[in-house]
């Protein structure tokens, strides 16, 4: 059995106290950042990333990963208690979850959330472990016009899951793709839009970036209303489910894990599709549809899974092309180049025990999720109650001071404001910035594997068109753009989406 | 949903427009190579051309059938604020030394929120700088200096 030698491998390596102990910390860490009202999982992500760059490659990954899901199960925590979800996916846990929370029902609200996160969390590590090596050892075969097809491909399936108008996820994708070109060109080494400043040589740092979109624009539109900001947090009382709730979690939990497993390897935000499908799933297949949206328990189970599941299956790409599915997948391909390892297929067979380890620390990171959270919960509450006007000075701090010690560059701490006004007034304007962000990851890919399958086929374009992988993946992203461009087919998108309300 | 002209979506088509020709003017600047052999500028170029196509579609649809999304209030204040408190980092972290600099940020940034008072606003910065200096300099080891060469000290 090569997965289980391959987990046992993992486990060695993720049980060296160290890891176990780094797992925790991120855990911690990412579940306070994460508790805090308007603050997603990536903002998070991005302002503790400077954090772990001084520590060894496997243990700085295996605390990301645990500062990742820590977050996202933070964020349930805000959405069932005070009713403010910290990222589109946690919206759908506060419709029912925040309902049961007014009424007395936190406690099973949020062991409903623990429990089905740690079954989900469990099954999908597996998945990961299994799905893994087949997908690298397909991804090995690609060349640079394959691999250009694949970019483009994830960048367009990314906007038919993306919010909003597909047109507008493709402009913000263009521009993060155009942002990603300042720098040294990777050809000729000519400096690109750098004004002559030396500091911008290495381009623009994706951090900055991440910090300013989802952090700075996030704090400014908080700002926008500060009167109707008055969290009420709900007590917590009996934490214990009870027997009704236990036996009525079961299936949703379970369907919201496969849902969730299969629909996180898509590019683009896979898990917050996972949760609002697992919710219409959940609606449909009730005997008491009716009580959805007013505090019904299957409503914040099976989401919960589904996100959570999603959340770990979102690594496969990651790990096994080098394509992250959505923005925190983007940091940790930053996480993984500033420790010198190149994200993509080589990876699972050049540093067996970093990608062993790193798949089996998410399950340990799920073990301890579920042992902390529910004992700690009452000091979550207490985090909620932090004012906001002590928050949001602390966060651009925190933001300033983090960037900064990225590289000892003011450029970086001089982006996050760019970047926060550019992604306050984008988003103001309906244009999501997940894309943005994705763009400017992949485009620097984008550009190296197009200028290197022209070189090899001596500058015939229809090279993209006549090796069947690239050809094959060309159609698919032509579909898919099709698919969020087609009036008709948008509006049945809308309808996916419109449960939330 | 009703459909009318769109101050937004004018206004995001504009910036992508804006955004894009810069870097179409700029990509000019550079060699644009063959095809078998593309220069700097040739990919800047196409996808600020890009940029600017679905920039103009953008505004377009805008014009003619945007959706009514409305642009809502604009905090001038924390905007400006937070804006000038960051530049303040960026720009004297190094010259004034981790501690000045921190307590300023803070300060500055504390006055976002229109709520603020001034004894608060002092108090939460005093808290923030020794929080950081705790965990950066103290804890993560950052090796930025405490105090800078502006003061000559």
């Amino acid at each position: 059995m090569e997965l289980l030698d391959n987990l046992a491998l993992g486990f060695s390596t993720a049980l060296l106290v160290q890891n176990v102990l780094y797992c925790f910390v991120g855990v911690l860490l990412g579940t306070a950042v994460g508790v805090l009202p308007g603050i997603g999982p990536t903002a998070t992500v991005a302002m503790l990333l400077p954090i772990t760059f001084s520590f060894e490659p496997v243990t700085a990954l295996i605390m990301l990963a645990g500062i990742y899901y820590g977050a996202q199960y933070g964020g349930s925590t805000t959405a069932i208690l005070i009713n403010l979800p910290g990222e589109s996916s946690a919206a759908v846990t506060a419709l029912d979850g925040h309902e049961m929370a007014r009424q007395g029902r936190a406690g099973p609200a949020l062991a409903a959330a623990a429990i089905g996160s740690f079954v989900a969390g469990t099954v999908a590590t597996v998945a990961l472990a299994a799905a893994a090596p087949p997908l690298a050892s397909v991804a090995l075969k690609f060349g640079p016009a394959d691999y250009f097809s694949l970019v483009l491909f994830g960048l367009i399936v990314s906007i038919a899951l993306a919010r909003g108008t597909a047109l507008k996820a493709l402009a913000m994708i263009a521009l993060g793709v155009l942002l990603g070109t300042v720098g040294q060109d990777i050809y000729t080494g000519t400096p690109r839009f750098v004004f002559e400043q030396r500091e911008l040589y290495g381009g623009i740092d994706f951090v900055s970036v991440a910090v300013g979109l989802f952090g700075v624009a996030e704090i400014l539109r908080n700002l926008e209303n500060e009167q109707t900001r008055t969290a009420i947090v709900s007590r917590v009382t009996n934490l214990w489910p009870t027997r009704e709730d236990r036996r009525r979690i079961v299936a949703p939990i379970l369907r919201g894990t496969g849902l969730g497993a299969a629909l996180g390897v898509l590019p683009g935000g896979g898990h917050v599709l996972a949760s609002f499908t697992s919710y219409a799933v959940e609606k449909r297949v009730s005997k008491r549809p009716q009580e959805f949206g007013r505090g019904a328990i299957e409503g914040v189970a099976g989401p919960e899974s589904a996100n959570n599941a999603a959340a770990q299956t979102s690594f496969i790409p990651l790990l096994t092309l080098g394509l992250p599915a959505h923005p925190v997948m983007a940091l940790m391909i930053g996480a993984f180049i500033v420790h010198g390892i190149a994200p993509g297929p080589n990876v699972i067979n050049d540093e067996p025990a970093l990608f062993w380890g790193l798949i089996a620390s998410m399950w340990i990171g799920n073990v301890l999720l579920l042992l902390l959270n529910l004992p700690l919960i009452g000091l979550w509450v207490r985090m909620l109650r932090i004012p906001y006007q002590v928050l949001f000075p602390m966060i651009i701090l925190f933001a300033a001071i983090g960037t900064y010690s990225l590289g000892f560059n003011a450029y970086d701490v001089y982006a996050i404001a760019f970047f926060g006004i550019l992604g306050y007034v984008l988003i103001k304007c309906g244009c999501e910035p997940a894309p943005l962000l994705l763009g400017f990851v992949l485009g620097p890919l984008l550009e190296e594997n197009l200028r290197r399958a022209l070189i090899i086929s001596r500058g015939d374009p229809s090279v993209f068109l006549t090796r069947p992988i690239s050809a094959a993946l060309l159609v698919l992203a032509l579909a898919a753009l099709v698919v969020a461009v087609l009036p008709a087919i948008r509006q049945r998108r809308a309808v996916v989406f419109a449960e939330e309300d | 949903m009703e459909r009318r002209r769109s101050f937004p979506d004018v206004l995001a088509g504009g910036i992508f427009v804006l955004i894009g020709a810069a870097f179409v003017v700029g990509a000019l600047g550079y060699e644009l190579g063959t095809p078998t052999r593309m220069g700097p500028g040739a990919f800047p170029l196409l996808v600020g051309a890009a940029v600017i196509a679905l920039g103009l579609a953008i505004a377009g649809k805008g014009l003619i059938a945007g959706e009514v999304i409305s642009f809502g209030p604009v905090p001038w204040r924390a905007l400006g604020v937070i804006v000038i408190a960051v530049l303040f980092f960026g720009f004297t972290v190094r010259r004034l030394g981790f501690v000045p600099t921190t307590a300023v940020t803070a300060l500055l940034t504390t006055l976002a929120s229109a709520r603020v008072r001034l004894l608060t606003a002092v108090a939460v910065a005093a808290g923030l700088t020794v929080a950081s200096t705790l965990i950066f300099i103290v804890g993560l080891q950052l090796r930025i200096p405490l105090w800078g060469p502006w003061l000559g000290l």
